[in-house]
């Protein structure tokens, strides 16, 4: 995970839901990350996979991801480039899918209500901070284990590399 | 110091005092997964470890795309069973079975006092029984697969209240849309739910899993009914594994408190595409509809299937009406009760047990410009497999009286 981000923003609504970032027909057909991310947001905003670039950043309303606890729709969001979401709040699940996949989901309403779609700006992760044009905002950091996942770049990393710790560990014990 | 439910179940776990806002890593007793077994297996692979750690903890039941619609399906399942063998996963539940959280709390998993995870939201239905339970994401449950165990942030409890006297054409169903429509669907994000009072009390297993079911629709991480005869009688058959009650404290601090009376509410509806988006049925009156769905995880259980017989019964249907028992005991039952009969020479079709069309992926797919009304829990944009259709959700009594008239029609009507 880096450390600083900047991008342009794509800027959506409140309650946008798991069925409209990654649509329920898809979830039980085989797909790697890349071929979800050619889906994202597909039945909210058609345009959206053609446009969007690495880097970018979504900006959501209030309970962004609610529905089902289907991950793709955090990994399409993911591999469609984007880096991190801003939202005024986060359905549960989605909150844990994301930094289960390694991408940041920061929770600030002021900073939402101050950013308008196709804005620059940028995100530093270190100090809790988000730049816009006329304004900065904080936001509170992470708990331990949650910087942990994100900076393993996802909860399957993670456990690798606490699985291999914990090899080394014994090894050195024999 | 006093605690809540979710509390005291992190306590015992944890082997530490825990509360509200806390992370701690702990190890579920239960974790479920359906089809999408098969993805969390690869998921499972690409982590390194060969073997699962508690296969005992694990529970895989086929019940989203069955019998398989198309190769891609029957790939998955095939997967899925291979990996079952090859781990020596005995909680495996085939196609023949019905839909998960049925099934897995038929099958005596859903105990007081445990902590439950599932791949799917709706994981928060076992709350009914007392257990702690909450839906979680594939690599998530890879994780808990591959070491035992996951980190939970211990949520904070909002205490939804039910007061006053059930009547008799409103159902555990009506209760939960009413109370989503006032609090919204974000209203229990990040919380767990109690649902008390009166009416939980008098109220059976089968309309307790209906508020447990529906509290992923308000956000929450958890429903929760305390245990009591009701629950005792119902698990006292079935319980796979010794279990503990916990109760929360009297005095536990909730983070709110919320009180309905539902003496007076109609029947409820959901309107299009969100689940709060609230309607008396008397608003309603008279909308045409093209298809009539009752079962799923939400309202596939007999009592539901009684309602639509009480209604359906020497009627005809003049929409297509799709019937689901959520599991194999429950058809059996069915058959035996002679509702089945009653749904045929109605004109219904009676599905095999499973989620059926309610995601979309299989089977009473909408063209364009149609409408279903169904019982299921969610009524988003594009669920049920076609983004020009609408889903109104509504109670067994509701659909099936739509279902005779071919149009939204107050089931007292019929009654
Ligand atoms: S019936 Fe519907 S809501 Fe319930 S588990 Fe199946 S797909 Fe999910």
């Amino acid at each position: 995970m880096m450390n600083k981000f900047s991008g342009k923003v794509w800027k959506y609504g409140d309650n946008v839901n798991t069925d409209v970032i990654f649509p329920g027909k898809y979830t039980y057909q085989k797909m790697e990350p890349e071929e979800m991310a050619k889906h994202a947001l597909e039945d909210l905003d058609p345009g959206f996979v053609s446009k969007v670039k690495e880097g970018d950043i979504l900006v959501a309303g209030k309970n962004f991801g609610m529905g089902s606890s289907r991950e793709q729709a955090a990994i399409a969001i993911k591999y469609s480039g984007i880096k991190v979401i801003i939202a005024k709040s986060f359905a549960r699940i989605y909150f844990r899918n994301a930094i289960n996949a390694g991408m940041p989901a920061i929770k600030s309403p002021e900073a939402v209500d101050a950013i308008e779609n196709g804005d620059e700006i940028t995100i530093d992760m270190k100090n809790g901070k988000i730049i816009t044009k006329n304004n900065e905002f904080t936001f509170p950091a992470y708990p331990k284990t949650v910087m942990e996942i994100l900076e393993s770049n996802g909860l399957i990393n993670f456990i690798k590399n606490k699985i291999k710790k914990q090899e080394d560990l014994c090894q050195k014990k024999q | 110091m006093s605690k809540t439910f979710v509390e005291k179940i992190f306590t015992k776990k944890a082997k530490k005092d825990i509360c509200a806002g806390e992370i701690v890593s702990v190890e579920p007793d239960f974790v479920m997964s359906h089809d999408n077994a098969a993805a969390i297996s690869r998921t499972f692979k690409k982590i390194g470890v060969k073997n699962v750690k508690y296969p005992e903890r694990v529970v895989i039941i086929l019940d989203h795309e069955i019998p398989a619609p198309k190769e891609s399906s029957a790939t998955n399942h095939k997967e899925i069973r291979e990996f079952v063998k090859e781990q020596g996963i005995s909680n495996f539940f085939d196609i023949n079975n019905g839909i998960c959280h049925q099934v897995f709390t038929e099958q005596g998993f859903a105990l007081p006092g445990k902590l439950i995870v599932g791949s799917d939201s709706h994981t928060t239905t076992y709350g009914a029984l007392g257990a702690m339970s909450a839906g979680i994401g594939r690599s998530e449950v890879a994780s808990i697969w591959a070491t035992g165990e996951l980190w939970f942030q211990i949520p904070e409890t909002i205490k939804i209240i039910l007061n006053g006297k059930m009547p008799e054409y409103i159902t555990a169903k009506d209760i939960a849309l009413y109370i989503i429509g006032q609090i919204r669907s974000d209203g229990a994000d990040y919380k767990a739910v109690e649902f008390v009072g009166d009416i939980v009390s008098h109220i059976s297993i089968a309309e307790r899993m209906v508020l447990c079911n529906m509290a992923a629709e308000m956000g929450a991480k958890n429903g929760y009914v305390q245990p009591d005869h009701t629950t005792f009688d119902y698990i006292k058959e079935r319980a796979r594994t010794e279990y503990e009650t916990l109760y929360s404290d009297k005095d536990a601090k909730y983070y709110k408190t919320i009180e309905f009376d539902i003496s007076k509410i109609s029947p409820s509806i959901a309107k299009p595409h969100t689940v709060d988006n609230y309607a008396p049925i008397e608003e309603l009156e008279g909308k045409t509809i093209d298809q009539a769905l009752i079962g799923t995880c939400t309202n596939g259980r007999l009592i539901d299937l009684e309602m639509a017989a009480k209604i359906l019964k020497g009627r005809k249907v003049k929409i297509r009406t799709l019937i689901i028992p959520a599991s194999w005991n429950i058809y059996r039952e069915a058959i035996k009760k002679g509702f089945i009969e009653i749904f045929i020479d109605a004109g219904a079709l009676v599905l095999n047990p499973g989620c059926g069309p309610c995601l979309g992926a299989h089977m009473g797919v909408m063209a364009p410009g149609e409408k279903t009304f169904s019982t299921a829990n969610r009524n988003f944009k594009g669920r049920m497999g076609c983004r020009e259709a609408e889903i109104y959700l509504g109670s067994p009594l509701s659909v099936a009286a739509c279902a005779i008239a071919g149009k939204i029609t107050d089931p007292r009507r019929f009654l």
